[in-house]
């Protein structure tokens, strides 16, 4: 298979998502922006949450976007690693603690 | 994937076609972009961008550098051999002496320190009553031959801008070279030491952070709050204030996003970036810029991409240099995209505060 349902020249197409309902694209933009503004939390801590949620979630758009606003925001490759590793661990950890479920229904079954 | 740390060396060193400062108009004129940087100002109401009176002297002492930094606009290295004439110190010192709008020398290079008369200089310029700037790569302090560089500039009183891209090694290194980032680190504990950085001290340490790639700088204040935690935390290092700086698409940079397929995309994001609101505090308004051989420039970007004004300081009439060089049109192209981009950039750092045009 030659093409890929993922484009790079895609991302920059997403204000498409405006075309069909304008006023949800304007509530979701004024959102957005509002969340990433500083705030509690500084530009930089945001952008590396938002880098290890798209992995979490494996977005590659997300991640080509906030590996590049990371680095804007003043984060190094180190920091951006780590935070990899978060949702990694995140993601590893969930899967092993339906360990437990397993554990359990096996002690329901099994003599 | 890691980029490796290249032990750059300079385009001129390499015989590299941009080591030609017209290779490099040619490239950046060359490039299909939605409008020129004139249009845009023009489109912003703003007319043709005019200097006023010159406030600050920017002394290009030369090309000599002890660093081979990956970005560096001035294609500076320790290969390089052009250095201010005593003549042409003299006719800039002359220059200062008339002209009462000039407060400020801001010296600059290459590591200007590596001038033989750099020391002449800043005593000179201090009889005169100026403020001076020192644009310090920060590892020259270590230079075993300059051990007393730093007590000198704390007892002239020179502010030290220094580069630091970040408060970690990795990304220092990647683009200012291998182990520059624990010796720059060792030098502004020396700084620190002799005051600077320091709450009444007087001795101003001053930060200049660049982007270590094709992306461009964040808000100033939040790098900055960043910078001043982390510095302090893991260095116990202190300073006064951090600029933001956008790399500038010319000799070592211009290479890099040539050579990486991002010279296209990089400056359609300086252009979408376009911000009116940094027009009124860009450097080009009140800043004279002198080439090590004489020649007079807007900034020196214009220096390193060879756009001169008519006359050189060594020809420069007799007079007050605000009178004869204010109200001069500037010298543009799409370079300029670098400095409005965002919150502007110049060497005095950000110069549009509030929300960035993104």
């Amino acid at each position: 298979m030659d093409d890929t349902y993922y484009k790079p020249q895609d991302l920059p197409r997403f204000p498409e998502m405006g075309a069909a309902a304008p006023e949800l694209w304007q509530k979701f933009n004024d959102w957005y922006r509002a969340v990433f503004a500083e705030g509690a939390l500084g530009e930089r801590e945001k952008a590396l949450i938002a880098l290890a949620v798209a992995h979490a979630v494996q977005c590659p758009y997300c991640i080509d976007a906030y590996s590049t606003a990371s680095l804007e925001k003043g984060a190094d490759l180190a920091q951006m690693t780590e935070a990899v590793h978060v949702a990694a661990a995140i993601r590893g950890g969930a899967a092993l603690v339906h360990g437990v479920q397993m554990r359990a229904h096996v002690h329901g079954v099994a003599m | 994937v890691t980029n490796p740390v290249v032990p750059a060396s300079t385009l001129r060193r390499r015989a590299h076609p941009l080591a030609s400062a017209s290779e490099q108009r040619a490239r950046l004129d060359a490039l299909p972009l939605r409008r020129s940087f004139g249009a845009a100002v023009a489109e912003a109401g703003a007319g043709p961008l005019r200097a006023g009176p010159p406030r600050v002297l920017q002394m290009n002492l030369g090309k000599l550098c002890n660093q081979t930094c990956r970005h560096c606009h001035v294609d500076a290295g320790p290969d390089r051999r052009e250095v201010m004439s005593p003549a042409v110190v003299d006719a800039c010192l002359a220059l200062l002496e008339r002209s009462p709008s000039i407060t400020t020398i801001d010296l600059t290079g290459g590591a200007p320190e590596l001038h033989p008369a750099f020391r002449d200089i800043v005593r000179r310029a201090r009889a005169l009553g100026r403020q001076i700037m020192d644009r310090c790569n920060l590892t020259v302090l270590e230079l075993p031959r300059h051990h007393d560089l730093a007590a000198f500039l704390a007892e002239h009183r020179v502010e030290v801008v220094a580069s630091l891209p970040h408060f970690a090694g990795l990304a220092t290194d990647a683009q200012r070279g291998q182990g520059v980032f624990a010796t720059s680190i060792e030098a502004l504990r020396r700084l620190n030491r002799l005051g600077y950085g320091r709450e009444g001290s007087n001795l101003v340490l001053t930060l200049v952070s660049n982007p270590t790639g094709a992306f461009l700088p964040g808000a100033q204040a939040s790098i900055e709050r960043d910078f001043r935690r982390e510095l302090h935390r893991r260095w116990g290092v202190v300073f006064n204030r951090l600029h933001t700086i956008t790399n500038m698409p010319i000799s070592r940079f211009l290479e890099f996003l040539d050579e990486r397929g991002h010279l296209a995309a990089y400056m359609e994001r300086l252009l979408g970036a376009f911000n009116a609101a940094t027009l009124e505090g860009l450097m080009c308004r009140d800043t004279l810029s002198v080439g090590w051989d004489g020649a007079l420039y807007d900034c020196d970007f214009n220096q390193m991409l060879e756009l001169p004004l008519a006359a050189s300081v060594l020809d420069l009439g007799p007079g007050d240099a605000g009178a004869a060089l204010a109200g001069r049109a500037v010298r543009v192209g799409p370079h300029c995209f670098g400095c409005t981009a965002g919150q502007g950039s110049s060497c005095g750092g950000a110069v549009a505060g509030g929300a960035q045009a993104r």
